[in-house]
């Protein structure tokens, strides 16, 4: 486009009479007029969108538009407040709350045994358990509910500290739990810690020294140790303290899986009864979250597979 | 740019095109009727369902499910759209291999509409000439008034084109009643807005211009001419003669005088290029703008007939045919390479397409293994693995379905539902659980989850399942 406009014949491109150094001029392209009007469109739509929305900014505030968008805040207040998009959000979820109302209220309705009979009702509880699942018990429990060996307990086995019925979920979620075992290594001797190892290992079945075995099975049932108190006769466990069933092949504080040896087994057996457990808290969720979640995520981790 | 002229753009010359009778006329309005018939009244005709809309065709978007008569798709159905347009590509190759732009000419929405536009403007502005003087005279009363009912008649029509279009993808009497009060969704009304100006601009104002410069179909069905291909043809052997066409007058009135001194049969009447819609004249041969409509045969038959010469001086004909010395009787020709070639691709994709729709399976199975954890010792030492079975009711009526597993010793398999029912069109999730001894878990990596529908067990569903233990994990492959 840099020729001469004298060169352009009858298509010159007009100059705008400026001329430097003698020669240089500067061609007079004209922007084509439907885009000048389209310009102006612009400006005159911007105006428009000042009015209604926040635009400019005025020292430590801004203008803040007529548009105006009503809420109700977590408080239950209702809110009116200018168009932000923060206000959208709650007014989208205050759409999105009113919408799953009415499956939540059949779900409050509707006891345990009959949701797990129907199919729909089952299928929108365990997905809405599963999310908030996610959101509020995975962090422990992980995103499966496996848990964790030596922190968080499974909760897709049929073992359960503190038992396993829709009522013992949901008071376990409700209201929390804190369990606990005494530090063995303060009262016993190491030997004797070492024979209830021996013993404990024997109940699930591993090998063990036999005649340790048996001083050990003396010892859980005495009271110098006292075993017995919490974990019963028969070392099945008690639900109501949460003191774990030992005679099963599910381990939590002991990390008897992750070792390939019964040598390995017993020992990491004798450091829980050394060392004792003062970690096992489940926080209370009563006033986190609402009855119907709490039912909801009942159901949920009852029905992972473990229920009772 | 050398200093060389160019071209300014040719500013666009205006089309009023004159009326015209004739079988051509009548088959485009008769296309044109039925097109119409069935685009603005489908969405409106009852339709029963056992669940769904009561409307023939609906594409519900967030419902995720098609329905098209008897006919309900799914997402995982969208082979069959994709089938269907692979017809249609096809079957346009395969008529335009026959008779030229038929598509262009007959069936095209920009055809139809410019054409319906074009008869309400004849209808409220009068004839050629009038529109034509209409144009040149300058603003008055009678111009005001009779462009602002054609223009207000377009955006009606317009209009309803694109509510109609939306009433296909929302149930028609709810959307019209909400239409009106406002209550309709927001994609409603930008829909109906845009398609409302497109249908206007493109048929009010762009018409043939569409065809031209915009639409590619057009421009690649040129390309898919054999030279036995039927197209409408100026025969311009007949009509130039040897000293070209020429007006009738004393003397040259009868095709023997005309003959003798050596004019052709064309009387250069000009009304072929008149009722063009495209702007052209066919008597400058084929060309890109010919959209093929048959109107100008319409037109050269009238004059042919009322002038006494034989009909046909413009007629569907083939290229080959009219170099012939003595051009035979024009038909469509079906031994070509290229026909026969669409043809055959056409009836298989079509048998293919009828074939998976029949055979189509009244359910869909997914099976998920639930993978954290991938397995789960049990008190006992047994293992657990779980799966999610999500089984969707694609037939047209309710059904229970039956999950088993093949495969597993007894006892082993643990549902949290065993017979489920499930609505038409609705789907659940099934959370399944297999349960093993120590010894089984070492020694079962796979087994077969299967899914029948409990009125119809021949169509069970089996897929294979994987079985994971830590006895599989020790050794590093489960296979």
């Amino acid at each position: 486009m840099s020729q001469n406009p004298s060169q352009q014949g009858q298509q010159a491109v007009q100059t705008t009479g400026h001329v430097w150094d003698g020669d240089l001029q500067e061609f007079n392209n004209p922007l084509p007029t439907w885009w000048v009007y389209t310009f102006f469109a612009t400006i005159v739509f911007s105006i428009g969108y000042w009015l209604i929305y926040p635009a400019w900014p005025i020292g430590n505030t801004y203008t803040r538009g007529f548009d105006t968008i009503t809420y109700v805040d977590k408080a239950g207040q209702k809110v009116t407040s200018h168009w932000n998009t923060r206000a959208l959000l709650m007014e989208d979820m205050n759409k999105a709350a009113a919408f799953q109302k009415p499956f939540f209220d059949k779900v409050l309705a509707t006891p345990y045994e009959q949701i797990a009979k129907d199919p729909e009702l089952e299928n929108f509880v365990m997905a809405t358990g599963h999310s908030l699942f996610e959101n509020n018990c995975a962090s422990c429990h992980q995103t499966g509910a496996q848990g964790l060996v030596g922190h968080y307990p499974n909760l897709t086995d049929d073992d359960w500290l503190y038992g396993g019925r829709y009522a013992q979920i949901n008071y376990t979620i409700t209201d929390g739990r804190h369990g606990y075992m005494p530090t063995f290594g303060e009262v016993l001797e190491p030997a004797q810690i070492d024979d209830l190892a021996n013993y404990v290992a024997s109940l699930s079945g591993i090998h063990a020294d036999p005649a340790k075995v048996a001083a050990g099975r003396q010892l859980f049932h005495s009271d110098t140790a006292g075993c017995f108190y919490c974990h019963g006769e028969q070392a099945t466990g008690r639900h109501v303290i949460g003191a774990p069933n030992l005679t099963d092949q599910i381990w939590l504080w002991a990390d008897v899986p992750a070792h390939h040896t019964a040598q390995g087994k017993i020992e990491a057996i004798r450091k829980v009864i050394y060392n004792g457990v003062n970690k096992g808290v489940m926080p209370a969720w009563g006033d986190r979250l609402s009855p119907v979640d709490i039912k909801v995520l009942t159901f949920y981790v009852h029905n992972l597979g473990g229920g009772q | 740019m050398n200093g060389e002229a160019v071209a300014a753009p040719q500013k666009r010359m205006l089309i009023f095109t004159r009326s015209v009778k004739g079988k051509f006329r009548r088959f485009k309005w008769s296309m044109l009727v039925l097109a119409y018939a069935v685009y603005f009244l489908l969405p409106w005709l009852p339709w029963t369902r056992q669940s769904g809309p009561s409307q023939p065709i609906l594409f519900d978007i967030p419902g995720r499910r098609f329905y098209v008569f008897d006919l309900v798709m799914y997402p995982q159905d969208v082979l069959w759209l994709a089938m269907l347009l692979f017809i249609a590509a096809i079957f346009l190759f395969f008529v335009t291999g026959l008779v030229g732009r038929a598509f262009c000419g007959y069936y095209c929405f920009q055809t139809l509409w410019t054409d319906f536009f074009i008869w309400i403007e004849g209808k409220i502005q009068g004839e050629r000439p009038a529109r034509i003087r209409l144009h040149k005279q300058p603003w008055n009363a009678e111009k005001a008034l009779k462009l602002g009912a054609t223009h207000f008649a377009w955006l009606l029509v317009s209009f309803w084109t694109a509510f109609t279009f939306v009433a296909y993808y929302a149930p028609a009497g709810q959307l019209l009643r909400e239409f009106f009060v406002g209550a309709a969704p927001a994609a409603a009304y930008t829909t109906t807005g845009i398609l409302t100006f497109t249908t206007y601009l493109a048929a009010g104002f762009m018409r043939e211009q569409i065809c031209a410069f915009v639409c590619p179909y057009g421009r690649f069905q040129s390309v898919m001419y054999a030279p036995q291909t039927l197209a409408v043809h100026y025969d311009a052997r007949r009509g130039e003669g040897e000293k070209g066409r020429l007006a009738p007058r004393q003397g040259l009135k009868t095709l023997e005088e005309r003959h003798a001194q050596g004019h052709g049969d064309c009387v250069d009447c000009g009304y072929c290029v008149q009722v063009c819609p495209a702007g052209i004249d066919i008597r400058d041969g084929l060309q890109y703008r010919c959209i093929s409509c048959g109107l100008c045969i319409d037109a050269c038959n009238q004059i042919m007939d009322s002038a006494g010469f034989p009909r046909g001086l413009i007629r569907y004909d083939s290229e080959e045919n009219l170099a012939r010395p003595v051009p035979a009787k024009p038909h469509i020709e079906l031994r070509n390479f290229r026909v026969i070639g669409y043809g055959i691709a056409l009836a298989l994709m079509v048998g293919f397409l009828v074939y998976n729709i029949a055979t189509h399976q009244p359910m869909a199975v997914v099976v998920n293994q639930v993978r954290q954890p991938l397995y789960t010792t049990l008190a006992n030492g047994d293992v657990r693995d779980a799966y999610h079975i999500r089984i969707t009711n694609s037939s047209r009526r309710d059904e229970v379905y039956a999950i088993s597993a093949k495969g597993l010793p007894a006892g082993a398999l643990q549902l949290a539902f065993h017979d489920v029912p499930i609505k038409t069109g609705r789907s659940v999730e099934v959370y399944a659980w297999v349960r093993l001894g120590p010894q089984h878990a070492a020694e079962i990596s796979r087994f077969h989850f299967v899914v029948t529908p409990r009125s119809e067990p021949d169509k069970a569903w089996t897929g294979v399942a994987r079985f994971f233990s830590a006895a599989g994990e020790a050794d590093g492959d489960n296979e």
